[in-house]
């Protein structure tokens, strides 16, 4: 088994730099949500030089549409759904402030160059495990976008939160080097 | 000539679209271990054990063991002697995928049109493939298909020169290009052969064969193992971290082609290969 980091957020620059792409961390504290249309909509406010809902500096965001939850449960069930995606609106976002992204899948390169230049992280999450993640999220409300739904903006506060650090802020990228590790 | 009702397949839908999303099958869930016993990475076996424990919970607790709890995919097995009664074979199965998409708390995904892009809010239409066989029965086999895996699926028209090598070197560029996105371990089905629309439908079927199932034809069967071997060696791994086990299973269909083509689709399912059958 390999050790596990604990990290609080917001992320400070002290904990952006301690992490290396591979290492397996638990999150606690608050994590925002978005995906596809609240991407959309703030790279559409940051381009008119208006300010998002949300002040993102320092912060996580979890991209993920969770189901709709049970009458008594928290949250449904909540796994990273595919970062690529959110790749076209990622750049502006960092250079804003974002500290860190959970998702799945490869970034591109803008994003990851963004990443060493503004000192942000992209974190894995397991894809499909979206009972088990659901567990580790403790408190969910709706801060912004009310009317898109599952993809509205969702301030989640969670406690050991699952994830590996797939691009850290030197350019290590975990899915190039797992893949050249294991091939054959 | 057999009737059956068009409340019954609603009543038979509604439920396929909850428990699959809610148990993951057998077949999975053994090729989970398959895959434990073969993997080297030790992220790569946490990712396994923790997707084993996933579906633990989402079984004991009928929870979606995943978020994206699918378009609704519905092949239909109709046999000839019977007849469908108080209503259409269509609107009992999307009324089916109505009430199980909202009684059993799944995601709603569907847009009721791809460019104006607004939620119809009940997980409908479904995708129905309809097939008229003998008998008297009628089969729903339902699949929650995940927008992650779909997205890296890919269909090419091959030239009949390009040949069994050319189809391999497609289908093993087709995952390695995916990547950690579909969710790996996946699912491989492939399509070969057929008019375009043919190769697509039958690589999805190939989906639908029991996880790990070999191929009751010979060759067919050789190419599978071959490919999984290749695609197993790309080192992708669970979650793209890096590791062993790319591929649960590769399932290929063919069919006959025309002499000017060589038509190939592959069509990739997630881990969370979530697919269910009634028989009325």
């Amino acid at each position: 088994m390999v050790e596990e980091k604990r990290i609080t957020t917001p992320l400070s620059d002290e904990i952006v730099k301690d992490l290396r792409a591979g290492d397996k961390v638990l999150i606690s504290g608050v994590l925002y949500t978005g995906r596809d249309a609240a991407h959309k909509r703030l790279f559409d406010l940051l381009q008119a030089g208006e300010k998002p809902p949300v002040d993102l500096r320092g912060h996580v965001i979890y991209y993920v549409g969770p189901t709709p939850p049970r009458p008594g449960q928290v949250i449904g069930s909540a796994g990273p759904t595919t970062s690529g995606r959110m790749d076209r609106y990622c750049p502006a976002l960092i250079a804003q402030g974002l500290r860190g992204m959970i998702g799945k899948g490869g970034r591109s390169k803008d994003v990851i160059e963004a990443m060493k230049t503004h000192k942000a992280v992209y974190f894995g999450a397991i894809g499909g495990a979206g009972a088990l993640l659901a567990k580790k999220i403790k408190k969910s409300e709706v801060v912004a976008y009310e009317d898109l739904g599952a993809e509205a903006i969702h301030r989640l506060e969670v406690e050991d939160f699952p994830v590996v650090v797939v691009n850290d802020i030197y350019g290590n990228d975990l899915y190039q080097e797992g893949a050249r590790r294991y091939s054959r | 000539m057999r009737q059956i009702k068009a409340q019954e397949i609603t009543e038979a839908v509604k439920r396929l679209c909850m428990e699959a999303n809610y148990d993951l099958g057998e077949d999975v869930l053994r090729a989970f271990d398959r895959a434990l016993a073969i993997e080297e990475s030790s992220l790569g076996k946490e990712v396994l054990e923790q997707l084993k424990e996933n579906a633990r919970i989402a079984r004991e607790e009928r929870v979606p063991m995943c978020q994206d709890t699918g378009y609704a995919v519905v092949f239909v097995e109709l046999g000839q002697e019977a007849s469908i009664v108080g209503g259409t074979l269509e609107d009992a199965i999307n009324e089916g995928v109505r009430q199980g998409y909202r009684e059993g708390y799944l995601r709603k995904s569907v847009l009721g049109d791809p460019i104006k892009r607004v939620n119809t809010g009940d997980n409908t239409p479904a995708a129905i493939h309809l097939h008229l066989v003998p008998g008297d029965h009628l089969k729903l086999t339902f699949i929650a298909k995940g927008g992650g895996c779909e997205n890296m699926s890919a269909l090419k028209m091959l030239k009949p020169a390009d040949g069994v090598e050319g189809i391999k070197a497609f289908v093993v560029e087709t995952v390695r290009a995916a990547g950690a996105n579909p969710c790996p371990p996946v699912v491989v089905g492939v399509g070969i052969g057929g008019t375009f629309d043919m190769a697509a439908l039958l690589a999805k079927k190939a989906l639908l064969r029991p996880v790990g199932e070999p191929s009751s034809d010979p060759e067919t069967d050789s190419l599978e193992q071959e490919l999984l071997e290749r695609i197993n060696n790309l080192g992708i791994g669970p979650q793209g971290f890096g590791g062993r086990v790319t591929a649960l299973a590769v399932h290929v269909e063919k069919h006959a082609c025309h002499i000017a083509g060589l038509p190939v689709a592959v069509n990739l399912d997630c881990h969370a290969h979530r697919l269910k059958e009634a028989v009325l």
